[in-house]
């Protein structure tokens, strides 16, 4: 079977965000840009599924300009064998990234759709569930640990170990089947020299945005941008005791 | 005018506290009406808890045996159905929330807003992204329904008790799918107060060292009466169990004590208590981040401070 995993850019995690002074946006301007990290998990589950045998194709997929192309060899390098680059230079929202991937779906067939939980710009961890529901297929969100078994093609079952608040809950879905995945799935391999040079000749394909018949209305205007109220500074305390006499004071023991 | 439809998160027969923090935030937007919707496959006792809710206008509840665990896939069309004529469908942005209410508003055809923190208007919400650290207005369409979850550390829990609404079965014609399957919940059993809605609650970090360790973490704990939290880097190095990470991708919770133990004070954990009321941090590096938001902090080694803290406690 295959595998599609979506592979979002974002704003590096170590880079402080800075909002504008005049509310308009956050500063993306020369800051860093990295693969979203539970895409980089969702790529390398991906991977190791191709390496098990229970899929033949990983194919990674970026909703972006021009410039994203740099990105998608990023996930090549690490072991993809092609990209889809959907090209669009409006910043699309949740529901419009499912609506695309679904497109990608009818023309790709795969087993499994595996994306980040969230992607940790806007957060919004949406994307997989919407995808599942327009799909009409299972999904299993925040994806801890997953066991395929293939029964022929794109036919089989995954059971997966899912990080809810409760604890840690399995659930069983039938392929084919869209997944999101959590921080302790795996940890993701690096991309060595060689790769990046083997990278160079995978196929990246591109499709106009446009051209998939998506409607792109925003249903979400975002009207201003403020930086998060700040904690004013604190105290240092000596010692244990005056620790738990500040706090005594304060009634909070 | 607005309706509201508020879905009720239950486990074991009781209803989640999240689920009276939407409750909340819906009171928030002055609607006409806040009806509670409750699915499971025995929903008496929890639809009463529900009731008994300020605000609430009627309990709304759907018993199927189908409903027995919530599975996304089986609940979002049920919620989708029940949504006709309802302005805002509202969930606990709680890892239930989070799964199911993105599918019902794909079903819907409507954008959802995650994590709403403070309601502006009837379509206007604040919310945060790159994990708190810039806090976004949105504006929904008013022209259909607005999903949203609501961002439980935001909102106190409405007020239980005086009211009591009516309670309605209602019937959906709607056909579940059979492709998902619950299998089991391993859930860690606990006599500490939960995490989500504990008055203090003490978390340990990596400096702890050791599962072995986090005992002293466990103890001190108990003899405040606070529950326990951890740091990412303590549940990936297996000292503590999943359910106990607090941060970004963790639990966000607003107790009025929380202390920060062998904690550095990662962006990624401080977006998860950055409601709490007082924080402590407790560091044997005066350098560390988390001194940088403490409300009060101390500087030294943690196996030392910590018997001496209970020391003085008596
Ligand atoms: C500079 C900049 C400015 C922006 N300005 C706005 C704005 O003004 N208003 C606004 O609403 N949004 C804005 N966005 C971002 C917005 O378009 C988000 O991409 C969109 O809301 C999706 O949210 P999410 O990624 O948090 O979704 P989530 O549901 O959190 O994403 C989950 C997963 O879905 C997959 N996925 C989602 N999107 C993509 C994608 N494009 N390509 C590949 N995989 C994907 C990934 O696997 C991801 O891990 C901006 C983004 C950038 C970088
Ligand atoms: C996408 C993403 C999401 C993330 N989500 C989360 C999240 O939800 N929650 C989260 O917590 N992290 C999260 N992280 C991880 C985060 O970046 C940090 O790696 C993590 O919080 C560090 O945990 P720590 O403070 O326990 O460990 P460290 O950073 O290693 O800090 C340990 C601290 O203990 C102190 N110490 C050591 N020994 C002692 C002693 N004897 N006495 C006193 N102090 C001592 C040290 O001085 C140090 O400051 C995320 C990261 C990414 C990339």
């Amino acid at each position: 079977m295959k595998i599609l995993v979506g592979y979002k850019r974002v704003v590096d995690y170590n880079v402080r965000i800075q909002v504008k002074s005049d509310g308009s946006g956050v500063v993306t301007d020369g800051v860093k840009l990295s693969a979203n990290p539970f895409d980089d998990i969702a790529l390398e589950e991906a991977l190791r599924l191709r390496e098990k045998g229970v899929a033949e194709e990983v194919i990674v997929v970026g909703i972006g300009p021009a410039d994203l192309t740099a990105h998608l060899r990023n996930g090549l390098a690490m072991g993809a064998n092609r990209a889809i680059h959907v090209v669009t230079t409006d910043a699309v929202q949740p529901l419009t990234a499912a609506r695309v991937f679904l497109k990608l779906i009818e023309k790709e067939q795969p087993g499994l759709f595996i994306v980040g939980k969230q992607a940790i710009d806007d957060d919004a961890n949406q994307t997989g569930q919407m995808l599942a529901a327009l799909w009409d297929r299972p999904q299993a969100t925040f994806a801890g640990k997953i066991d395929v078994s293939i029964e022929s093609g794109a036919t089989g079952k995954v059971t997966v170990t899912r990080e809810v608040d409760a604890g840690l809950e399995v659930i069983e879905a039938e392929l084919p089947a869209v997944i999101t995945t959590d921080l302790r799935l795996n940890e993701p391999r690096f991309i060595k020299l060689p790769d990046i040079m083997k990278a160079k000749s995978k196929p990246i394909d591109s499709i106009e945005f446009a051209s998939l018949g998506v409607e792109a209305h925003d249903h979400l205007k975002t009207t201003h941008y403020a930086a998060p109220a700040k904690r004013s500074k604190g105290v240092m305390v000596k010692d244990a005791a005056e620790l738990v006499a500040v706090l005594k004071q304060k009634g909070l023991l | 005018m607005s309706k509201i439809l508020v879905i009720a998160e239950h486990l074991d027969g009781k209803l989640n506290p999240s689920t009276a923090r939407a409750v909340s935030a819906a009171i928030a937007v002055k609607p006409e009406a806040i009806d509670v919707l409750v699915l499971g496959d025995s929903v008496d006792a929890i639809a009463a808890d529900a009731a008994m809710i300020e605000g609430v206008s009627r309990v709304l509840t759907v018993a199927r045996a189908e409903n027995a665990h919530p599975l996304a896939a089986v609940l979002a069309p049920q919620i989708a159905k029940a949504a006709d004529g309802y302005s805002h469908v509202f969930a606990p942005s709680t890892t239930f929330g989070k799964d199911v209410a993105p599918r019902v508003a794909a079903l819907l055809g409507v954008a959802q807003v995650s994590d709403v923190m403070s309601v502006e208007a009837s379509h206007t919400f604040k919310r945060p992204i790159y994990a708190g650290n810039a806090i976004i207005t949105v504006e929904a369409n008013a022209d259909h329904a607005v999903v949203a979850t609501i961002r439980t550390a935001s909102w106190p829990a409405a007020n239980s008790g005086s009211n009591s609404a009516p309670i309605e079965a209602l019937t959906l014609d709607v056909t579940l799918p059979t492709h998902t399957r619950f299998i089991e919940l391993k859930q860690g059993s606990s006599d500490r107060p939960d995490l989500q809605s504990a008055g203090k609650v003490v978390s340990g970090g990596r400096g702890v060292g050791s599962k072995e360790n986090f005992e002293i973490i466990y103890k001190f704990a108990d003899k405040i009466g606070a529950a326990v939290g951890a740091s990412r880097a303590a549940v990936d190095a297996g000292y503590v169990p999943n359910e106990m990470q607090v941060g970004q991708t963790g639990k966000i919770i607003a107790p009025a004590l929380y202390m920060a133990i062998g904690i550095s004070g990662a962006i990624q954990h401080l977006t998860g208590i950055k409601d709490a009321g007082t924080i402590v941090a407790i560091n044997k590096d005066g350098e560390a981040p988390i001194f940088e938001i403490a409300d009060i902090g101390l500087v030294g080694d943690l196996f030392k401070i910590i018997p001496e803290l209970e020391q003085t406690l008596g």
